[in-house]
């Protein structure tokens, strides 16, 4: 697009107060290629705005640098459709933190005009990605079990048509088997009506059923999906919008479980779901003998909350054995029925299940490591009681019911990193970022260069964002819900399955608009390859968060647009620099860093770059504005989409520049990583500890360059640090570069 | 026959569950009306320090849905304002929604100079009154919209006039006035959410009596660093840093007298908040006064993790009463050991009561078709056909489930819009 540059200078807010204003709109028309540069004393007035709209209309400016406040506020005002627009923090980050009238401070907005003139210059008006085949908006359900039928069944309600595979031969998952459960607002027992869910979900026209089916093959990506069923022996292709993972749980292998807990010794002994089958059947009598029961002992986190087995809590047994006791006591009221538990746990409204088995006679004891003494005719619990404060020993029991979890279904299978290693050993690396744990679980069979499952995050749970998204995962449009990503009951499972398929939905209508899904919803951008360049070295493919990109066989990456969630890894990692979106490049950002004016090494202004996260850091930089806090003047600062898009040259860039210091402001990552990319910030600090090590070869001291973990309440430390980074720089001395 | 304007979908309450269902509609393309009582969005999430078991601050996850909120052209915010009345059926609901004056319009530039200018000063309700603020505030940092608010005595005092003068946009209005905005919806989420349990209808627990009995929502404002300590857990007796602290499980809740459900969040809250504690007091000894510790599903392995720590001593038992002594204000609790059938005396420096939640519509009003349970929950997805409770006005939820919770209303809301 033919760019005509519109420079707006707001005065307001302390700047004109702040900065020489006429000086800067030299600058903007001398260096910024503006065509013209106005000040206004209130640009997001409504006067303000007109002053710009008119421009737009009457000058034929379309592309507007506007250096007020933070891109952060005030959007709704500088919004102007059919332009490029380009936001210069001079409130937050450049007048509110430093003294006004200043050298320094007026040095600093020059800069940052610079940079935005040649950030403007170097970008485009994004388009939005449009595929040559048609997109797609069916929903396909992975499980046919409570989660997936109303994932299914909701999304049909919604108006899209779904597909539901289930390996069994009928739908209903685990609850087919369950006669009686509990349910919110867990008042009392109820009939199971898993039937009527499932008669719903087989009656709707708008839902295909596949039983007895599985997903052999899952290619493209969200809303060019091709999904391939295999339903007896011969399989059929689906065009797909976006998924919904219910694959749900297994029970954790009783024969695993410590033998202080008798499973196994007597037929006496059984798990809960051991125990449904029997309720199931009608009578729940004694397994050796069929004998009506006169004791029976729940025992509650059986191979739970153990990091021998399952280190979590599955957070329905509870549930489950006050269920199961009630079960007992109303087939008759004379069994006596005990319940053992650690802690329990009904919460919410699910206190009032807690108090109805006691109300129906059920016996609680606190005891921390009950004992099953089980032999083959003889059956008996012994326990530390915490409130008797003494031993108990409970003798002829005739039923023990362990209380064991649930395991993902994502969690079984040969771990895929493994099976790689030791097709291809992995290539020597002194510092190599962590590989997703992927289990080859045969259940979603993607064909995806990373791996052919939703790599886990903790206990074969396959979720990404378990606290603000918990329906994110780790590849795009794909959804898990239900006990597949959390330990869950009946009424969670119902809520988590409607719950995902909106989020499937919502994914494909943005996809189907060329929009990006969550974080960056709605960002038209997306990466293009100039693939006549590339070496096939692999880092784009191998990096990417989201398991974006995958490759052909010579090694060339073959990136899927819809994938992909736009944050940027795969252009920092590309050392050929040959990614780039319309409006954010490698050499787009090399271009800002080469428009600072560097001062001569005697004129003592050192220079610190800081490439930062916009997510968090940025953020936490304009609070410390907010709160008038003073940072070093020599700071420049470049707000990258994540940290984990920083491409090294710019690295090089700035120190050939003669760049003093850089600074890299990303999330904190490891095992409570809070980067929403999920690993940008881990990949920077990777990539640049490569760069130190370069550094002190070329006897450049690696101090010069530092990673930092900001989060965005961080603002009290943030200048500290850039102050503290100052002094460590004026003791190294000027980088030697400097004027070359 | 439903017309274009019944398409869109009222969300009543902004904090985490409303947020997102609103937002995660109006992402489905949907055009949804978002409204809150407080000047601010983000609920009781945007009051806590950290979040567990990541102990990671909530405006990280916050910052994205902001600008989800700047992105969307179809999501359109309302705050300080509440719904005064709804009625009508699916498809066709009509909402009378009463805006209260900020005082302050959007012309705002939110430069401060109204507060440079304000000599009164007011309680701030973001930290729970623990310190005053300025009556012409910003609600917090990262307050959105990022827009000053007057309070309304500041508006009809002699000073309003001086500090309008002080705004160089001409952005306060002292003579604004409340206004109702009518609208027709096709479906309405109700998601308003708690309120802390009193902690003063706990007699014996000391709490007002006592400066240094303090309630869980207020911990998490002394260990923020906005909150009225900077951060620093202090005693509010005398700002000293606490030796001991005791957290006392289940105030209020799972007790027939006063809450008699399980408020879900308080055993992972006072566990994290124990944690603040230790990380700013390597010597401090924390105590955890509990009935039952429920740290459900993945959250036990912070609890494991926890016991680790031999300065944290997680006592079973309640507290039956705490006095004070009366020259120190330490605190001393009483403490039933039913394992020992004894009573404890256990001396500490601080005490925070884990308070439940108090659904709110059992406080404000809602309407009469929305039945409440025995507690003041509106304990039904689908109230009536086209009208959702979602969160903790349905259940006392964590922050996820809130989501989840939201997450799936939104759904449900847009099947009531959905032509046929």
């Amino acid at each position: 697009m033919d760019k005509k540059i519109g420079v707006y200078i707001c005065t307001g807010c302390g700047i004109g107060e702040a900065l020489d204003v006429d000086q800067l709109s030299t600058v903007a028309t001398s260096e910024c290629n503006a065509a013209l540069c106005k000040n206004h004393s209130s640009l997001c007035s409504p006067e303000g705005v007109k002053l710009i709209k008119d421009d737009i209309a009457g000058e034929g400016v379309n592309t507007l640098i506007i250096a007020a406040c933070s891109q952060r506020v005030m959007y709704d005002v500088f919004d102007f459709e059919g332009t490029i627009l380009d936001r210069v923090n001079f409130r937050e980050q450049i007048v509110w933190t430093h003294p006004p009238k200043d050298e320094d401070t007026q040095m600093m907005a020059e800069d940052y005009l610079r940079m935005s003139g040649a950030r403007m210059k170097a970008t485009e008006p994004p388009e939005p990605f449009k595929p040559e085949q048609e997109m797609a908006r069916d929903i396909l359900v992975v499980g046919g079990g409570v989660t997936g039928m109303t994932a299914a069944l909701e999304a049909a309600k919604a108006g899209y048509n779904a597909v539901l595979v289930e390996q069994a031969q009928e739908l209903g998952g685990f609850q087919k088997n369950v006669s009686q459960n509990v349910v919110f607002p867990f008042k009392d027992v109820q009939d199971n009506e898993i039937e009527k869910l499932a008669a719903a979900v087989t009656n709707n026209d708008k839902i295909k059923v596949f039983t007895g089916s599985k997903i052999e093959k899952l290619s493209g990506g969200p809303c060019l999906f091709n999904a391939t069923i295999k339903q007896n022996g011969s399989t059929s292709d689906h065009r797909i919008g976006a998924v919904v993972l219910a694959a749900g749980w297994k029970p954790y292998d009783p024969e695993k479980l410590d033998k202080s807990l008798g499973y196994g010794v007597s037929p006496n002994v059984v798990t809960n779901v051991q125990f449904e089958e029997r309720a199931k059947a009608g009578k729940i009598s004694r397994p050796s003998d069929d004998r009506a029961l006169k004791t029976v002992a729940f025992i509650q986190c059986a191979g739970q909350r153990d990091p021998n087995h399952l280190a979590y809590c599955s957070s329905i047994c509870c549930f489950t054995a006050l269920k199961q006791a009630i079960q007992v006591k109303r087939q008759d009221p004379d069994t006596n029925v005990f319940v053992f538990y650690q802690e329990m746990r009904t919460p919410g409204q699910g206190e009032d299940f807690f108090r109805k088995a006691q109300s129906e006679g059920v016996i609680f004891v606190r005891t921390q490591a009950p004992e099953v003494l089980a032999t083959e005719s003889k059956v008996a619990v012994e326990a530390f009681d915490e409130l008797l404060g003494e031993k108990i020993l409970l003798d002829d029991v005739d039923l023990v019911v362990l209380a064991t979890g649930m395991v993902p279904a994502t969690s079984f299978g040969e771990d895929y990193k493994a099976k790689k290693a030791t097709e291809e050993p992995p290539k020597k690396e002194e510092m190599v970022a962590s590989v997703d744990s992927i289990f080859v679980s045969d259940i979603l069979n993607l064909e995806y260069r990373q791996g052919p499952e939703l790599p886990e995050l903790k206990y074969g749970f396959p979720d990404s964002h378990f606290i603000c998204f918990p329906y994110e995962s780790r590849r795009t449009g794909i959804y898990p819900a239900g006990p597949v990503r959390r330990p869950m009951g009946v009424s969670s499972a119902i809520e988590d399955g409607t719950g995902a398929a909106m989020k499937a939905i919502q994914c494909v209508e943005l996809t189907s608009q060329g929009m990006a899904v969550h974080p960056r919803a709605g960002d038209m951008s997306y990466p293009e390859f100039f693939l006549q360049r590339c070496t096939q070295c692999k880092r784009c493919t191998e990096e990417c968060p989201f398991g974006a990109i995958n490759e052909d066989e010579k090694g060339n990456p073959l990136p899927q647009p819809t994938r992909c969630r736009r944050c940027g890894v795969c252009m920092g990692a590309c050392p050929e620099r040959i990614i780039s979106f319309k409006n954010y490049s490698v050499a787009m950002i090399g271009d800002m860093v080469k428009a600072i004016n560097v001062p001569e090494e005697y004129d003592e202004k050192p220079r610190i770059l800081v490439f930062c996260c916009e997510n968090d850091a940025y953020p936490t930089i304009d609070m410390a504005g907010l709160r008038k806090m003073n940072y070093n003047a020599w700071v420049r600062i470049i707000p990258l989409r994540c940290l984990g898009s920083l491409n090294l040259v710019w690295i090089a860039d700035s120190l050939s520049k003669g760049i003093d210091g850089i600074m890299l402001f990303g999330c904190r990552h490891g095992d409570n990583y809070q980067c929403h990319f999920v690993k940008g910030s881990e990949l920077a600090n990777i990539r640049l500890s490569k760069v130190k090590e370069t550094l002190d070869r070329l006897a450049l001291e690696s101090d010069r360059v530092r990673f930092e973990e900001i989060s965005i309440t961080d603002y009290e430390k943030v200048p500290g640090i850039l102050d503290e980074f100052a002094e460590k720089l004026v003791e190294i001395g000027a980088n030697p570069y400097k004027g070359f | 026959m439903v017309d274009v304007e019944t398409q869109s979908i009222l969300v009543v309450g902004g904090g985490m569950t409303g947020l997102t269902a609103a937002i995660e509609a109006a992402e489905a393309g949907r055009e949804v009306y978002l409204v809150e009582r407080n000047p601010y969005l983000g609920g009781r999430v945007a009051q806590l320090h950290q979040y567990f078991p990541k102990l990671c601050p909530p405006y990280c996850g916050l910052e994205i849905n902001f600008r989800r909120i700047k992105g969307n052209s179809k999501l359109h915010v309302l705050t300080m304002a509440q719904v005064e009345s709804v009625s009508g059926q699916k498809g066709s609901w009509d909402a009378r929604i009463k805006i209260e004056p900020r005082y302050v319009n959007e012309k705002c530039t939110a430069c401060g100079k109204c507060a440079e200018a304000c000599s009164m000063e007011i309680d701030n309700p973001f930290n729970y009154s623990m310190n005053k603020m300025k009556a012409a505030y910003l609600p917090h940092d990262m307050a959105f919209p990022f827009r000053y608010v007057l309070d309304p005595a500041l508006a009809k005092s002699s000073e309003g006039q001086a500090v309008k003068d002080a705004c160089p946009y001409g952005a306060i209005e002292l003579d604004m006035q409340a206004k109702t905005l009518d609208i027709k919806v096709g479906a309405v989420v109700w998601a308003t959410g708690w309120t802390p349990y009193d902690p003063k209808r706990l007699d014996t627990l000391g709490y007002g009596a006592y400066p240094n009995v303090i309630t869980n929502v207020m911990m998490e404002r002394l260990a923020a660093g906005n909150g009225p300590t900077n951060g620093k857990i202090l005693r509010p007796s005398d700002a000293q840093a606490p030796k001991t602290v005791a957290f006392i499980q289940c105030a209020g809740s799972r007790d027939e007298n006063h809450l008699p459900f399980c408020s879900s969040v308080c055993c992972m809250a006072s566990m994290k908040q124990a944690a603040y504690v230790r990380a700013q007091y390597p010597e401090a000894k924390v105590y955890i006064f509990f009935i039952d510790i429920r740290a459900m599903d993945r959250l036990e392995t912070f609890y494991a993790d926890l016991k680790k720590d031999e300065n944290v001593i997680f006592f079973k038992g309640k507290v039956a009463k705490i006095e004070q002594d009366g020259v120190t204000k330490n605190l001393v609790l009483r403490v039933e050991d039913t394992a020992a059938a004894s009573l404890n005396r256990i001396n500490v420096d601080m005490a925070v009561l884990a308070t439940g939640m108090q659904p709110n519509p059992s406080i404000y009003h809602q309407p009469a078709f929305a039945q409440r349970d025995d507690y003041g929950f509106i304990a039904a997805q689908e109230v009536t056909p086209g009208f959702f409770s979602a969160g903790c006005s349905r259940s006392p939820l964590n922050v996820s489930e809130s989501v989840q919770d939201g997450t799936a209303a939104a759904l449900k809301a847009i099947q009531s819009v959905v032509r046929r």
